[in-house]
């Protein structure tokens, strides 16, 4: 670390500090997984208090993503903005966060009401702090209100102790930041370990695309990893609230910690899981060498690398950015979880990486990832197919507190536009965005934590930039509908959807918007034909989406339970859902809480909350059917050249799906034809996934729907009632 | 590097080396606590299975609990150990050790107690190259 910020005098940052509030609070063990108490944090009016967790919050919203949409559901209203006062960010863990037995088990999530969506945004984090906070006496945390300086909380749970301090002399960016906190709070290197920073960056602050960065203390490189709360735009709330960084401090952790009712069989059902990750990752998915970076290549073979703003679905040069590059980048034989007990493993790390542009050149840094999606969105999507610049890019993104995600997608946005002519390098200040010009997107990038020029306009997103350059510049309004990879105002993620009728429910027919957390059904769809009738995909759009929302509640990691599956899986009757690892969860579940679910009782928690988060939408004034399409090119090809790509395919699905002979028809008659089919395809689509959802023709859940899953609550009913 | 080497063809099934092993270590005689283990195998003969010092689990260890001595006994610290087992499940030779309501996993530290003890001469402390 060689970065002017990053010569810590310490000392002189800790005099500048001035104590604004502070709050003390008993210390009380975890109960069955249990805290029963969260913590809110008022910014403006610097109060501090503890709520009560009643017994009817548990049993509706179950914890984690739950809890943290029930705080944010009592603390806005309707007409609430990303930016107003009362927004708030909500940091929740569950039940089962923090055991240190069963691997994926620290995840803490993160929500707010969205700069891009304005609807509830949730991420789902690693890094320590969520279990940190969970055992330092709290279930969540509810940050409201807006600090009028800049801020830091910090949160002794061994202490009892809570402090809003005035923090002016900290850096900004997160990989300097982070890094100067773990000294700060820690009494010596051993400490460093108990402590864990939440911050963002100078890129956060001018864009609504802003990242949180989750930190744990990694004691082999004696540096802070950052894991990060990416999508939707919560680091520009926590700029915009003037909050430096979040710490926690806390030791003692032990497989106890949770206080299970049941350690046995926790220790047991994690046991086995470490088991079968060592003996079958490396026939698998390569987590533990490679991590998601190993999907790069079977996306390509199959068509579904996102290449050139998801024109395409694959490159000759992608082999640039596949798995055995990245094997050789990523320091190897490192126990790489991001929380304690994740034999995973897949939190990998580039060491010594030398920076080429920026205010931190010619450092040398340690880099988290790049994960999948970052390869994807800021390398094939862009056609920036050179991996030591999407690992700069992904380093710049992480500590100026931007999501990978969201800035590969608009870049390709961007860079799309300019290739037709929308833009040009007036409209950006100079800035060359052509494909594959990696030296000009992070100029664009800098420009975003400069808060200067194009970055600006950029670093709003697609939705905003589409609206923006059909005022400006008179572009074609539906051209760029069809292109700008969004949902509700957030990016798609970075899988091709066009041939996969279900993955393009899996992306749109989301709470949040087109994020692969919900489903992810493209083998089951286009690869294995598993779900061929509309009922089949609905089935599976009701199943998969509800089922993954118990990650969410619990404080679990998606990863562990399908990128790792049992030898006999598939035997098993239903081998996508992984029948075997959720029982585990079940087991897990009840061996720490003292309940006695089964695996439908699991699917009822989830129904609930996953409702729940449906009808938030509808108080934020989305939420119904018009806010549940997508672009076009997420169904389908939208330019001549994407069709005469893939001619051969595009004709003969004529031929075979519609019975219609391609001969004579020029390529534009063609898309046209395809567009209709595939439009309504997908009206077909969502027809048959509200019903099995139990919603209305418009996208709201009906009542004999909410009562049967037990989610009637007076105030849901009512604005539903509304609605239908 | 120092370790316990096994003898089984000299083993009489006596179980004297999980007894010692237990007693000095978790005050009771308990073979479910003995960092060494016992167990029948074939016509009339024992298996003996206890730690090589591979150091597998040093790496996989991520509080840093485990380490290596200068005379290349892994050692657990276990004010650093937070339970995780995930030692237990990378070990090639099933002998970093749990037991029942047991938080932390136990392993052999090749003390010599057992060896001491062994009527049969089927244990013996040694040292070789890594």
């Amino acid at each position: 670390m060689n970065a002017p910020e990053s010569k810590h005098d310490i000392e002189k940052m800790r005099q500048a500090h001035k104590l604004l509030k502070e709050f003390s609070y008993e210390l009380q063990p975890v109960v069955k997984g249990y805290n029963n108490r969260t913590l809110y944090i008022n910014l403006s009016s610097l109060e501090i208090k503890e709520k009560p967790v009643p017994a009817e919050m548990k049993e509706k919203f179950i914890g984690g993503k739950g809890f943290d949409l029930k705080l944010l559901w009592d603390a806005v209203t309707g007409d609430t903005t990303w930016d107003s006062p009362e927004n708030e960010i909500c940091i929740a863990m569950g039940p089962i966060a923090g055991n240190t037995n069963y691997p994926g088990s620290g995840k803490s999530i993160v929500t707010t009401i969205s700069p891009q969506t304005g609807i509830p945004i949730d991420s789902n984090v690693g890094g320590h702090f969520g279990p940190y906070l969970k055992f330092s006496g709290f279930d969540a945390m509810e940050i409201q209100g807006k600090a009028d300086r800049e801020i830091l909380i910090y949160i002794d749970g061994n202490q009892g102790k809570i402090q809003i301090m005035e923090a002016p002399e900290e850096a900004m960016d997160s990989h300097v930041l982070a890094e100067q906190l773990h000294e700060m709070f820690a009494a010596n290197e051993r400490e460093k370990q108990h402590v864990s920073v939440v911050s963002a960056g100078h890129g956060a602050e001018h864009a609504w695309i802003g990242c949180l960065n989750f930190s744990y203390w990694d004691k082999r490189r004696k540096l802070p990893r950052l894991k990060q709360a990416g999508r939707g735009g919560i680091g520009s709330v926590f700029r915009n609230k003037k909050i430096k960084a979040l710490v926690v401090k806390y030791s003692g952790l032990t497989g106890k910690s949770n206080n299970p009712v049941d350690l046995e069989t926790l220790q047991k059902t994690g046991l086995k899981l470490h088991k079968e990750i060592m003996a079958l990752d490396d026939k698998q998915c390569h987590m533990r060498t490679i991590g998601t970076a190993h999907l790069v290549e079977i996306m390509n073979d199959y068509d579904l690398l996102p290449v050139k703003n998801f024109r395409y679905g694959s490159h000759p040069e992608a082999e640039k950015l596949a798995s055995w590059v990245w094997k050789k980048y990523f320091t190897q034989n490192v126990p790489d979880g991001c929380w304690f007990g994740c034999t995973m493993s897949c939190a990998h790390g580039i060491d010594n990486f030398e920076l080429k542009t920026g205010p931190y050149k010619g450092d040398r840094v340690l880099v988290d990832g790049p994960e999948y999606e970052t390869i994807g969105g800021c390398g094939s999507s862009t056609a920036i197919f050179n991996p030591d610049a999407v690992v700069e890019i992904n380093f710049y993104c992480d500590t100026y507190g931007l999501d990978t995600i969201s800035f590969g997608t608009l870049t390709a946005f961007v860079m799309d536009c300019y290739e037709n002519g929308i833009l040009n390098k007036e409209r950006t200040g100079g800035l060359e965005m052509t494909w594959g010009n990696w030296e000009a997107a992070l100029e664009m990038m800098h420009q975003i934590a400069r808060g200067e020029g194009f970055g600006l306009i950029a670093g709003k997103g697609v939705k905003y930039m589409q609206e923006y350059f059909a005022r400006e510049y008179g572009a074609d309004a539906q051209f760029l509908k069809d292109i700008g990879m969004h949902g509700k105002g957030l990016e798609q993620s970075e899988y091709q959807s066009k041939e996969s009728l279900a993955q393009q429910g899996g992306y749109y027919l989301t709470n949040k918007g087109p994020q692969h957390d919900e489903a992810w059904l493209i083998f089951m769809d286009m690869v294995n034909n598993q779900i061929p009738t509309f009922e089949n995909k609905a089935e599976a759009l009701h199943y998969f989406p509800i089922f993954r929302t118990w990650f969410g509640l619990q404080g679990l990691c998606k990863l562990p339970w399908n990128d790792i599956e049992p030898a006999d899986n598939a035997q098993q009757a239903e081998p996508n859902k992984v029948p075997e690892h959720v029982q585990n969860y079940v087991d897990v579940y009840n061996a720490i809480t003292g309940e006695h679910i089964d695996k439908q009782g699991l699917m009822m928690q989830s129904e609930r909350v996953y409702n729940f988060q449906r009808v938030f939408n509808l108080k934020m004034g989305h939420g119904k059917r018009p806010d549940d399409y997508p672009p076009y090119r997420a169904m389908g090809p939208v330019t001549v050249e994407e069709y005469e790509s893939r001619a051969e395919r595009y004709d003969k699905q004529l031929q075979e799906k519609q019975n219609i002979d391609p001969a004579g028809k020029s390529t534009e008659e063609k898309i046209k034809l395809h567009r209709q089919y595939r439009e309504k395809q997908y009206e077909s689509l969502i027809d048959a996934v509200f019903k099995r959802r139990g919603w209305s023709k418009d996208g709201v859940p009906t009542v004999e729907h909410l009562k049967e899953i037990g989610m009637d609550l007076p105030e849901v009913i009512e604005l539903v009632k509304k609605h239908l | 590097m120092k370790y316990l080497r096994t003898f089984p063809e000299k083993c009489n099934g006596c179980n004297t080396c999980m007894t010692v092993c237990s007693r000095l270590y978790f005050k009771e005689d308990n073979p479910e606590k003995s960092a060494i283990k016992v167990s029948p195998a074939g016509k009339n003969g024992y298996a003996l299975n206890v730690c090589n010092q591979c150091g597998a689990c040093v790496a996989e260890c991520p509080t840093l609990a485990l380490t290596v001595s200068k005379q290349g006994v892994v050692m657990l610290n276990k004010s650093l150990c937070i339970n995780c087992l995930a030692c237990v499940a990378v070990c090639p030779t099933s002998t970093m050790m749990t037991y029942h309501g047991g938080l932390a996993p136990f392993k052999c530290i090749a003390c010599d107690a057992c060896a001491k003890e062994c009527p049969t001469g089927a244990l013996k402390i040694e040292f070789k190259e890594d």
